[in-house]
């Protein structure tokens, strides 16, 4: 009792000095600090750590059924060990629990942890840092924001563990499989579990898109301009917007599927006879439901994607010591991507039985992304060009994305084309193709995140070496994983199949499978050299110095403490744009933005 | 199993490996300066960089060279030949892309990485550029688009051939049926509160148009150089009629028909004597004799390729491309639905 009063009057205290010691260190209790905090920095942390808990339990789930599609049939302590007799019944997977793990691999890769993990932990992160704000809009939504996230995630996880197994009917939940639950085990309550969890995780995600806009738009320190924000923030804002206006639909989609999963409506269910008899409803159509959730599903990508593009800009810029080429134009073509993920979404939808015509018309749409983001690729390769490159982990992870991105992004091209579309249509080509462009290099970007700006997350900085070690071995196994998987789909193997040798027709691609899934134990077992240099630098890296990278934007100006309100005593004035590196004339090679232009300067950012 | 143990064997190799690295490195890690990257540091990722290159298009040749022939065969319809061209040009396009815009990157990579005094070029926009580089793909993207959709309204039309084939696809978990309209070339109409018993489609037993329809289930014939009008239809969850010889597919979707069309062109036995398809078919077997399996011959496939549950790897029905005279002699040995039914 005694204690409590202490603080209370101590926080009495400081509260009646706050505008003489505004931004002194005052004792917070373990809870408010560290738990229910408001603070960007400290939710910007428990963002990742959640994510990186999650992707672990993703990259796990992948590596069973890899195991089992390169050996089917073989035994594998592993798999028992990991899945216990029920599902791993002497090592070997129960099918159910196959599609169980593709499902929920998928949903927590896409949601959880490139949806949540990275905007959650770099937009909380920079935005305040980067526009030279004291904190979020409103540090109380951002804690329900995190809470949300953090209680979908548990539901997520719980699924695991309930009688039924959870959720099976592949991350895109598409009805009727996964409305009636006499279809497959996991369109019982592990679906149900799913749906709530994913209704939360949309609150979540809402309350952290609107505080992002709201601060972006409101919090801008002076002098910082729409034109003079680093396009990290550029791309936080318009993956905000697009999740504002897409995520309520998911929604929508969502409660129409619980409706009918629970209240006997037939939003989606006709004409069924399953389990040995004839359901009620009649007048549904599953294609709604396809509808739906593809105009989330499509903004979604370039959710997971923008963010992604927007961390490397500035990593690619910084690390090339020279101006991001092209500022406007890297502006514009994400606007244009994310206008166009709007209009987009049909592609997915090519064989449904959807009108062709109106396939036809998703096509073009489809097409024409590629031209921005063919002016991103070649923006990001210009950059480099006589460029001094800086090799930090961050910047190797960032041209690897650079990569993957256009790697995974020609594919694309096929695919959006219906005519071609046709025969690859949920092959493994399709499977190669989203991991590469999206999953690569959603994950790339964010290694190159943590890398670049773990010095302002943990105040410390991450072993160089065991960076360059993570890089590599990531780099090589995940075009090892994925690039093989594109022959799978010219010989037609359908995905989410448990076996392919069940059939004599895909029996002479069993090495393939076997290199896949070599490269995938390899890659996740390198994972293992991030995970320790993660925790380890967090608690016994070298203290980082004011501003390791030599970077021009904002949030190398405050301390290297976690201070609430950033910077002690007055906001940093923006003087400039980010890009300002290697400008001729200048002293050094780079120019933070709080620097004042020189007499007759021109700024960078306008032309 | 022997691989297994060879596999876990190499893997526990590279995991120590890479334990006894990160043991060795942590001794280092309290040494100052372990983040800052130097000149040499540069210099060897950057050679790194150009290194990956190479060996990422030797792995793509590789790859190419080993596997491209394990894809499909070459179409089996006048619509999937199309496709093939247009497929082959795309990518070839898409490669040329790859291979280029990848060269471009890891030789900027290579050649620019970090060196004490390096010039820099302040360079920050150049509208000739953007444009360069907006206007190309566009062009080529135009065609792309203008190929694409050409064969997509042809592939999509209606079966309009006088002498046309008429085939449903049944699905549900987790096999298929097919059934032909009989002699009165209409198919008759369904109920999916009929389904049970001798009724597994879900026939309208008061519609007489269905009397004469033919249902069958395992395998299913089609003529060849007909044109064949499929229609589809699930009794459950979603599935898809997936034929990837013939470049075809379409989902089967609850309470509602779906439709697509094309003209087989070989029949199987010609298939079987395909050099492509021999080819393939002794890698099939090869690896087959390996798992102590019997020999096959290549056959049609209907594959289901849509999630629809437990068993959807193993939801496939064989498909046979006829002679006209044998699809005649087969179609006369199938009985009608009412015979079957009233049984």
């Amino acid at each position: 009792m005694a204690s409590v009063t202490h603080t209370e009057l101590e926080k009495d205290h400081l509260a009646h000095h706050s505008h003489v010691h505004d931004h002194d260190e005052h004792e917070e209790s373990f809870v408010s600090k560290y738990i229910f905090s408001m603070d960007h920095k400290m939710i910007s942390r428990q963002f990742l750590i959640t994510a990186v808990v999650m992707a672990v339990v993703a990259m796990t789930m992948s590596i069973i059924f890899r195991l089992q599609l390169a050996w089917p049939g073989e035994k594998f302590a592993f798999i028992n060990a990991m899945l216990g007799d029920k599902w791993g019944k002497d090592g070997i997977l129960d099918p159910n629990m196959y599609l169980a793990l593709v499902t929920i691999h998928g949903t927590i890769m896409v949601f959880f942890v490139l949806t949540g993990g990275l905007s959650g932990t770099f937009s909380n992160l920079l935005i305040p840092y980067q526009i030279g704000a004291r904190d979020m809009a409103s540090g109380f939504l951002n804690m329900l924001s995190y809470w949300f996230f953090f209680i979908s995630s548990v539901i997520m996880l719980a699924s695991c563990f309930i009688d039924d197994g959870p959720a099976s009917a592949g991350w895109t939940i598409y009805p009727p499989l996964s409305a009636v639950p006499e279809a497959m085990p996991g369109s019982k309550l592990g679906m149900t579990m799913w749906l709530i969890s994913m209704t939360l995780f949309v609150v979540s995600s809402l309350l952290g898109s609107l505080n992002y806009i709201v601060t972006i738009i409101n919090l801008r320190t002076k002098g910082m301009s729409m034109t003079r924000m680093p396009l990290t923030i550029w791309a936080f804002l318009i993956t905000a917007i697009l999740g504002v206006l897409s995520f309520p639909v998911l929604v929508s989609c969502v409660v129409l599927l619980i409706m009918d999963r629970s209240f006997g409506t037939s939003f989606y269910l006709s004409d069924i006879y399953i389990g040995g008899r004839p359901l009620d409803n009649v007048g549904g159509s599953p294609i709604l439901f396809e509808h739906l959730f593809w105009f989330l599903g499509h903004p979604e990508v370039y959710i997971v994607l923008l963010p992604a593009l927007g961390l490397t800009s500035e990593i690619i810029s910084t690390n090339s010591r020279k101006p991001i080429f092209g500022y406007r134009a890297m502006i514009g073509s994400m606007l244009a991507i994310g206008f166009l993920s709007f209009i987009v979404w049909g592609h997915h939808m090519f064989m449904t039985g959807m009108n062709p015509f109106l396939g036809s018309v998703f096509v073009f749409t489809t097409l024409l992304i590629a031209i921005p983001s063919a002016v991103k690729a070649f923006n990001y390769i210009t950059t480099l060009w006589k460029g001094n490159i800086q090799y930090t982990p961050a910047m190797l992870f960032s041209i690897g994305l650079v990569s993957s991105f256009i790697t995974g992004g020609v594919t694309g091209i096929i695919l959006a084309d219906s005519t071609l579309d046709i025969n690859v249509h949920d092959t493994y080509f399709v499977v190669a193709h989203f991991h590469i462009v999206m999953g690569l290099s959603a994950i790339f970007g964010m290694f190159a995140g943590v890398y670049h700006w773990f010095p302002k997350l943990f105040l410390r900085m991450m072993n160089k070496k065991l960076g360059y070690l993570h890089f590599w071995l990531t780099f090589v196994t995940a075009y090892g994983v994925f690039f093989p998987m594109h022959f799978l789909g010219l010989a037609g193997v359908p995905r989410r199949y448990y076996t392919n040798s069940n059939f004599p027709m895909f029996d002479n691609l069993v090495d393939i499978n076997v290199i896949v899934t070599v490269c995938a134990i390899v890659g996740a077992l390198a994972q293992g050299v991030f995970l320790f240099n993660f925790f380890y630098s967090m608690f016994r890296g070298e203290k980082a110095p004011q501003n390791p990278w030599n970077s021009n934007t904002l949030e190398w100006t405050t301390p290297m403490a976690n201070i609430h309100g950033n910077w002690p005593g007055e906001l940093p004035t923006v003087q400039r744009w980010a890009y300002d590196y290697s400008k001729p004339g200048a002293e050094k090679d780079f120019i933070p933005q709080t620097v004042a232009l020189q007499e007759g300067e021109h700024d960078g950012g306008g032309h | 199993m022997n691989l297994l143990v060879l596999l876990a064997i190499v893997l526990l190799i590279i995991a120590g490996h890479q334990l006894l690295k990160v043991i060795e490195l942590s001794r280092g890690l309290k040494k100052s300066k372990e983040w800052t990257v130097n000149d040499n540091d540069n210099d060897m990722m950057g050679k790194a960089m150009m290194l990956f290159m190479f060996l990422f298009f030797a792995f793509f040749f590789w790859q190419v060279n080993r596997w491209i022939d394990r894809s499909l065969p070459p179409a089996a319809s006048v619509h999937g030949e199309k496709i093939d061209t247009l497929w082959d040009a795309n990518m070839y396009l898409i490669t040329f892309t790859f291979l280029l815009t990848n060269s471009f990157l890891f030789y900027f990579a290579y050649k620019y990485r970090g060196k004490k005094g390096r010039h820099v070029e302040y360079f920050p926009h150049d509208n000739r550029l953007e444009m360069l580089w907006t206007v190309v793909p566009a062009i080529v993207l135009a065609f792309v688009i203008i190929f694409g959709l050409k064969y997509w309204n042809e592939i999509t039309e209606e079966a309009t051939s006088q002498d046309k084939v008429t085939v449903e696809l049944y699905a549900k978990q987790f096999d298929w049926t097919a059934r032909y309209p009989g002699k009165d070339k209409k198919l008759g109409n369904t109920d999916y509160r009929q389904i049970g018993g001798s009724n597994s489609v879900g026939m309208d037993t008061l519609d007489a148009a269905g009397n004469d329809d033919i249902i069958v289930k395992n395998e299913f014939h089609i003529p060849v150089g007909k044109e064949i009008e499929f229609f589809m239809r699930s009794r459950d969850v979603l599935h898809s009629a997936y034929m990837p010889h013939f470049r075809a597919q379409m989902n089967c979707v609850p309470g509602m028909i779906t439709s697509f069309k094309f003209t087989p062109t070989k029949t199987t036995a010609q298939m079987r004597k395909d050099p492509y398809v021999i080819k393939m078919m002794a890698g099939i077997n090869k690896q087959r004799a390996k798992e102590n399996k019997e020999p096959v011959e290549f056959d049609y496939l209907l594959l289901c390729n849509k999630i629809c549950g437990q068993s959807h790897y193993n939801m496939q029905m064989n498909l046979i491309v006829d002679t006209q005279a044998d699809y005649d002699a087969w179609m006369a040995k199938q009985k009608a639905f009412k015979t079957v039914a009233s049984k």
